[in-house]
């Protein structure tokens, strides 16, 4: 029994005094909020809760968190989420984000809960897209959330989306209407601003109507450098024809966990293009898992790491081709300095009836020391025998004669190195679609390399307006 | 005198290369090198250039006056020395303007001077890309990638003239290229000479020198060079073949 003992670390405990009477669910006592909620909302809690007491927080016994150890900081005591904050400051008083040039709808979290005058708490934009709190959208669109809350996430993947589904406060809810093309990208901003040790658990949910088109920038950053962990499910719909753009910023304090897992859903034609971009963080965990489900859906997926110190990266992507005639690929570059530590798991499954996919996996690592490590599994397993499938996987330093090259044009050792690790990981900068966004990540990727974003904890769309100029330059566009 | 390479021995991985090597150069000459496969040619190129792996056991390179022996590749190149590669590198995701902006401004820096005004660097791209007739898309794409051997080449002589070097080895320059290449390359090295600078040709075949006329000829053989002359033993060499130099350092 004492052994049993050791094995609960405070955060577990933690988590299971937070719903010790499940008939006050955590984000009616935190909120204080005597709204009802949508009967599917409460059934996913309740069986949240039933199956995090039976599996607690994944351990490294578990494959697909081998090489992702986060039980060294359940010894932190956490909060285990927040109260909802009043509207006293505007968002950008808490935090500033501007990119010149790049025009969005602003959205923001604060601790756990949606940020906006009580007027906005749920808004129709001038384009027809409902954006807003989604613990006010189950009361208002009680028929989006029988159709769509819950179907597609997976509480029982493991204990972070089961504590995820049963003690969530709040999120961001995206409606987009069949037919509406979207030239404004909407922007989430997730903002931390508690002093203590916190656990936040958020929920998304984006629907996409048919033959709509929707570019949506969700952004994590720290804006303090205390500890937090943060834990995100989204579901995602994308119905016939429908075109989502999903960026994903990740700029970090390396004292925080962040733990999110995507899920979509793909109907005909439809089509995904996933950018995710992480600059900073000390432990950040990526899980997508996208079901492409009728004919003619295509998902790009691709993603960025540059890592140092002792920051570590997991991004987990499960392809699921139910249908025949869909595309997939996927494309993961980073570079890993210091005694960072990096993990790739892209997983494709081909069913049976889905002849003539093509599927097509690539991740590539450069590792800048001998003490950076990544550990890099692609795994197929293919049902169907008419299909193109293909995946590799590359770990290596920077190019020797590639550097020496560079120097010989007399461009100093440090600066040679900065532009190969810059130029390895446009591939996947260069699929940003929005011009604006892509040169402020350009310009965000020199900083980083250089080091400079370590030293700024806030966020890294503030390079528009630097405090430390970027002294070399290579972007075409700037001459 | 501009490169005064004396005695210099050269070592890849304990395995000694250049075994003795001589050679001075003037401002406002243009030397040639040849000699066969594996004697030490590439090997003196890297050596004056720093590149790492080359252990230079004894011997001295001085250059403007200074033993350069100790001074990392981009203080060399800062300093004037230029390669031509034999094998140039493709570098994915660096585009020939940026690169060449980042390497000028580098120059610019090394020398004390302000970073290239975006106006006159375009002008000077323009004015060079013509002396090696360089398509302008080409400057826009990755550095060497999927390039033909001519548009690696040529780039390589577009380089040149763009950081306009006091010093300039061409290593292997002609290799893959067909006549009318070659005589672009040429034409552009032709340009670039003048009192103020240096060349090193390093070649395996005579049909070069009909272009870059050199003033010296050197072969070498098995890492020294071992005959000297003027235009006509590039010639000389062209009908009788290396056989007739090993016969002759055989011979004493």
């Amino acid at each position: 029994m004492s052994d049993n003992k050791n094995k609960i670390f405070p955060l577990e405990t933690s988590l299971k005094n937070s719903y010790m009477d499940k008939t006050k669910p955590l984000n009616h006592a935190k909120s204080g909020s005597n709204a009802i909620e949508h009967k599917k909302v409460t059934n996913s809690r309740l069986n949240g809760y039933n199956i995090f007491d039976k599996t607690g927080l994944p351990t490294p016994v578990i494959e697909q968190w081998r090489s992702t150890n986060i039980t060294k900081d359940y010894k932190e005591n956490y909060l285990i989420g927040d109260n909802k904050p009043k509207f006293d400051k505007q968002i950008n008083e808490i935090f500033h984000c501007s990119v010149h040039g790049f025009d969005t709808n602003v959205f923001a979290l604060l601790n756990g809960w949606y940020y906006s005058t009580p007027d906005k708490v749920l808004q129709t934009l001038d384009n027809g897209i409902i954006v807003g709190s989604l613990a006010v959208a189950q009361q208002k669109y009680p028929d989006l959330f029988d159709d769509y809350y819950n179907e597609i996430a997976r509480p029982d993947s493991h204990g972070f989306n089961a504590i995820n589904a049963a003690i969530f406060t709040d999120g961001l809810f995206i409606y987009v209407p069949d037919n509406v093309k979207s030239d404004k990208a909407v922007q989430l901003i997730k903002m931390v601003n508690r002093d203590d040790n916190i656990m936040i658990n958020t929920r998304n949910l984006i629907i996409l109507g048919e033959n709509s088109r929707l570019s949506f920038l969700h952004c994590d950053d720290s804006i303090n450098q205390h500890k937090g962990l943060l834990a995100t499910n989204t579901e995602i719909f994308l119905k016939k024809d429908a075109q989502l753009d999903l960026y994903k910023l990740q700029n970090l304090n390396n004292n925080t966990t962040l733990v999110n897992s995507t899920f979509v859903k793909q109907d005909a034609n439809s089509n995904l293009n996933v950018n995710v971009l992480t600059f900073n963080g000390g432990i950040i965990r990526n899980e997508f898992t996208i079901d492409l489900t009728e004919e003619g859906a295509n998902a790009d997926i691709s993603g960025m790491y540059l890592m140092d110190d002792k920051q570590h990266v997991d991004n987990q992507v499960k392809v699921i081709h139910s249908a025949p005639n869909c595309t997939s690929s996927e494309l993961f570059k980073g570079v890993l300095d210091d005694h960072a530590s990096g993990v790739f798991n892209g997983y494709i499954y081909v069913a049976r009836d889905a002849q003539q996919t093509m599927a097509f996996q690539k991740n590539a690592n450069i590792l800048m020391t001998s003490t950076a490590s990544i550990d890099t599994m692609p795994f197929l397993e293919i049902y169907a025998d008419d299909v193109k499938c293909s995946h590799g996987a590359t770990v290596g330093q920077l190019d020797n004669d590639a550097l020496f090259y560079l120097m010989q044009r007399g461009i100093k050792e440090s600066d040679a190195k900065l532009l190969l690790m810059y130029a390895f990981v446009t591939e996947v900068t260069n699929k940003i679609g929005i011009d604006a966004l892509r040169n402020s990540v350009d310009d965000m990727v020199k900083k980083r390399l250089r080091g400079d974003l370590s030293i700024c904890d806030k966020c890294i769309l503030q390079c528009s307006t630097p405090d430390l100029p970027v002294e070399f330059e290579i972007d075409m566009s700037k001459i | 005198m501009l490169l005064n390479i004396k005695d210099l021995h050269v070592s890849i991985d304990g395995k000694e290369i250049l075994k003795g090597c001589n050679l001075g150069v003037n401002n406002g000459e243009v030397h040639a090198i040849m000699g066969p496969n594996g004697t030490g040619k590439s090997t003196l190129a890297a050596a004056i250039t720093g590149r790492e792996g080359y252990d230079i056991t004894s011997g001295e390179i001085i250059y403007k006056g200074q033993d350069i022996s100790e001074l990392s590749p981009d203080i060399r190149a800062n300093e004037g020395i230029f390669l031509s590669f034999q094998y140039p590198v493709e570098i994915p995701g660096v585009s020939i303007t940026n690169f060449m902006r980042t390497a000028i401004n580098a120059q610019r820096e090394y020398r004390g001077e302000q970073p290239i005004a975006a106006g006159e660097f375009l002008k000077k791209m323009e004015e060079k890309k013509k002396l090696v007739d360089i398509q302008s898309k080409l400057t826009n794409r990755s550095v060497n990638e999927g390039f033909s051997g001519g548009e690696k080449k040529k780039n390589e002589i577009f380089q040149m003239a763009m950081l306009e070097p006091t010093f300039a080895v061409l290593d292997e320059t002609d290799s893959g290229l067909d006549i009318d290449a070659l005589k672009v390359v040429a034409n552009g090295v032709n340009a670039l000479r003048s009192e103020n600078n240096a060349f090193v040709v390093i070649t395996h075949y005579q049909r070069l020198l009909d272009y870059i006329v050199p003033d010296f000829v050197h072969v070498m053989y098995d890492g020294k060079i071992v005959k000297s002359g003027g235009k006509g033993l590039a010639n000389e060499l062209e009908e009788k073949g290396y056989d007739w130099i090993k016969e002759h350092v055989q011979n004493g």
